[in-house]
């Protein structure tokens, strides 16, 4: 049977719909309108317009030599997600779900944001829409991603910095969740990545899977097979879903997921979930979680506010418990020497998030050895994150004075 | 067994909350979180309650992630966790209160703690400490087959939540399930004082009645005694927890004594 052809609201153990009674209604509303449109070539054609003409799609693939040959020789192809309007893969999603918006006869969306890059997607595609738009981000990333909010206020959004719990990703999407349990009415929530309940993770994957389809054609047409490996970085994992999709009943394809690994994996401060967590609930899935022995929530930790997430998408766990994925961790070590990497040897700047990917794919050229090909997602690109680097590396002098 | 056929019922919260009925106009459902400001005063503070005239203790275990809760229930259980709140805390504390009141305790827990400690070792330790079963605000029927198994098999109630937004079979479903009573969110939104009690809340207990339920309590947004009264005209119980968390944070255990107080004034009014 195709592993592609799994729909939800079950991956293998994992998945399901663990929310409170009001927002059922909501998400039983999303299921039934998503099942309609993906079937319908009005919606089908409207998204392919945007796709084109708005995001700039399909994405490129580029070829890395300068960069692979520090990966033992092996062949390394990038999908160039980092290259769409707005600066990443996100839009894809959102793009869709805001026509869904439309549909089903809502006018406003809100959205949770780590890194800010959905969060800017959702506030670009409001002001494309004409609809109204709260985007939920914690205080910490809003310090750390100050640029990405001021993109989103420009772009008319209402930005709400979350002061809860780890004032992180998942305290903004519990924001998300009480805004939504009291606004559904006219509210959409545009969820960012491939977990929370039904039908969050088969729906954004649907909209995310377009980049494996157009990377699995582009890399054939290139060296006239497939890629021995596929790699991409894992938070919620809907850059990870949405190249992996394609390849699952190619066999012969290795997939590799790269979690944040922060300090290390074996310290306390990292964001691995699928390689030291166990599963549990939050955010309404069955998944990995990293929690401690009462089924509360550890707070993550990574350099990537992308990445920074106690949780995963429940296709990830399902994919890893049956082997058909392989999760390793990558310490923001290890991504910022590969953010370097990147942009000294091809003059491509990745986001701290995608450069997990590239560390993982350092690793894999090495494994693999020079007759392998390895295809990366390339999620996003750096501009945002050049605050974070310039302080990592030591790139702005604090003494300069701007005349 | 379940809150549509409350004259075979073995619930003793069902029956409180039926015995609230002949006395009064129904019953008072007090919520507070376990270990807020700390263990002992949490205990203390729950034994205040059923002194002062509410006929169900509903006990919240601080979690996480409590999506369905406003900022008042967000803090004291920030709080609590930041004290050391440990879930055996909550076994704890419904012996400690049992043993000083006969009026029946529900836990208030979001799953994933309870699916951690392991769901059939849950339900013997809350027996084992006294208590009458689980509020789950973010555990629909649906997902519910471990726990519908294990309440069964112990006899603990289970309180699922109906919505303004449910299906009339998502009702019927909630109905036939839950046991004790049918949680009843009075207004689409998280929990925390509200000015009116909406008028949402009269639809869904009538359609909840249409659907069989005899047992059926409303909560979110009351934090008033006229409020309370308001919804026993049509409801079996009114459920408070943010204006009494609110009291307990600024008043001690005397001052969410003598809201509560206030609160039950609200269930002696008859029209």
């Amino acid at each position: 049977m195709s592993l592609r052809s799994e729909t939800g609201p079950y991956f293998g153990d994992f998945g399901g719909r663990f929310v409170p009674e009001p927002l059922i209604a909501a998400l039983d509303e999303l299921t039934e309108a998503w099942e309609l449109a993906k079937a319908d070539p009005e919606f089908l054609a409207e998204l392919d317009e945007l796709n084109r003409n708005y995001i700039g799609r399909p994405s490129l693939i580029t070829e890395v030599p300068r960069f692979a040959e520090h990966a033992g020789g092996a062949r390394i192809i990038l999908k160039r997600e980092d290259l769409n309007h707005t600066g990443s893969h996100k839009i894809n999603n959102v793009l869709g779900q805001a026509i869904l918006t439309k549909r089903i006869g809502k006018t406003r969306i809100i959205a949770e944001t780590g890194a800010g890059q959905h969060g800017v997607a959702t506030a670009t595609a409001a002001a494309l829409f004409g609809m109204e738009c709260v985007i939920y981000m914690g205080e910490v990333d809003t310090e750390r991603q100050a640029l990405n909010v001021a993109r989103m206020r420009l772009l008319g959004a209402e930005v709400v910095s979350v002061k809860t719990g780890s004032r992180t990703l998942k305290d903004a999407n519990n924001d998300a969740l009480r805004d939504w349990v009291t606004n559904v009415e006219t509210t959409n929530y545009i969820f960012g990545t491939v977990a929370g309940p039904h039908p969050f993770p088969s729906l954004v994957r649907d909209l995310q899977k377009i980049i494996g389809e157009e990377a699995r054609q582009q890399v054939l047409d290139l060296t006239g097979k497939l890629p021995d490996a596929v790699a991409a970085c894992v938070g919620g994992g809907s850059n990870a879903i949405g190249i992996f999709h394609a390849f699952l009943d190619d066999s012969a394809v290795g997939l590799y997921g790269f979690e944040a690994a922060g300090d290390g994996a074996d310290t306390p401060r990292h964001a691995a979930t699928i390689t030291k967590g166990r599963p549990g609930v939050l955010h309404g899935a069955r998944s990995m979680l990293l929690q401690d022995e009462d089924g509360q929530t550890i707070e993550s930790h990574s350099i990537s506010a992308g990445l920074d997430y106690p949780g995963v998408g429940p296709e990830h766990s399902w994919l890893a418990s049956i082997g058909r994925a392989s999760y390793r961790p990558i310490t923001d070590a290890q991504a910022m020497d590969a953010f370097r990497l990147l942009s000294r040897t091809e003059g491509i700047i990745p986001a701290i998030e995608s450069s997990h990917a590239l560390a993982g794919a350092l690793e894999l050229g090495k494994e693999l050895g020079p007759d392998a090909v390895i295809l990366v997602n390339l999620s996003g690109r750096g501009d945002k994150d050049m605050e974070t680097a310039g302080r990592y590396f030591h790139l702005i002098d604090e003494n300069a004075v701007q005349s | 067994m379940s809150a549509h056929h409350s004259a075979t019922t073995a619930s003793p919260v069902e029956a409180a909350i039926a015995a609230t009925k002949t006395s009064g106009a129904g019953a008072l459902i007090g919520y507070l979180p376990v270990g807020f400001p700390d263990l002992q005063t949490s205990i203390d503070a729950a034994i205040a309650l059923a002194e002062n005239g509410v006929d169900v203790i509903e006990l919240g275990l601080p979690y996480s992630d409590p999506v369905m809760d406003g900022p008042v229930i967000q803090e004291a259980t920030e709080v609590a966790r930041a004290a050391g709140f440990r879930l055996r805390d909550g076994f704890t504390a419904v012996r400690a209160i049992t043993e000083r009141t006969d009026v029946p305790i529900v836990l208030m827990t979001y799953w994933n703690p309870v699916m951690q400690y392991g769901v059939e070792r849950f339900a013997d330790d809350l027996v084992a400490a006294g208590g009458a079963g689980l509020i789950t605000p973010d555990l629909i029927p649906d997902e519910a087959a471990e726990w519908l198994a294990a309440s069964e098999r112990t006899g603990l109630d289970r309180v699922f939540l109906a919505a303004p937004t449910s299906s009339d079979e998502r009702l019927r479903q909630a109905v036939e399930v839950c046991r004790g009573f049918v949680y009843a969110v009075s207004t689409m939104g998280i929990t925390g004082a509200r000015q009116d009690v909406d008028s949402a809340a009269r639809t869904l207990v009538a359609r909840l009645r249409d659907a069989g339920a005899t047992s059926a309590c409303v909560g979110l947004g009351i934090s008033t005694a006229e409020q309370v009264a308001e919804v026993l005209e049509y409801a079996d119980g009114a459920i408070v927890g943010s204006a009494l968390v609110k009291a307990l944070a600024d008043g001690g255990v005397s001052g969410v004594a003598r809201v509560a107080a206030a609160l039950a004034e609200g269930t002696r009014r008859t029209k």
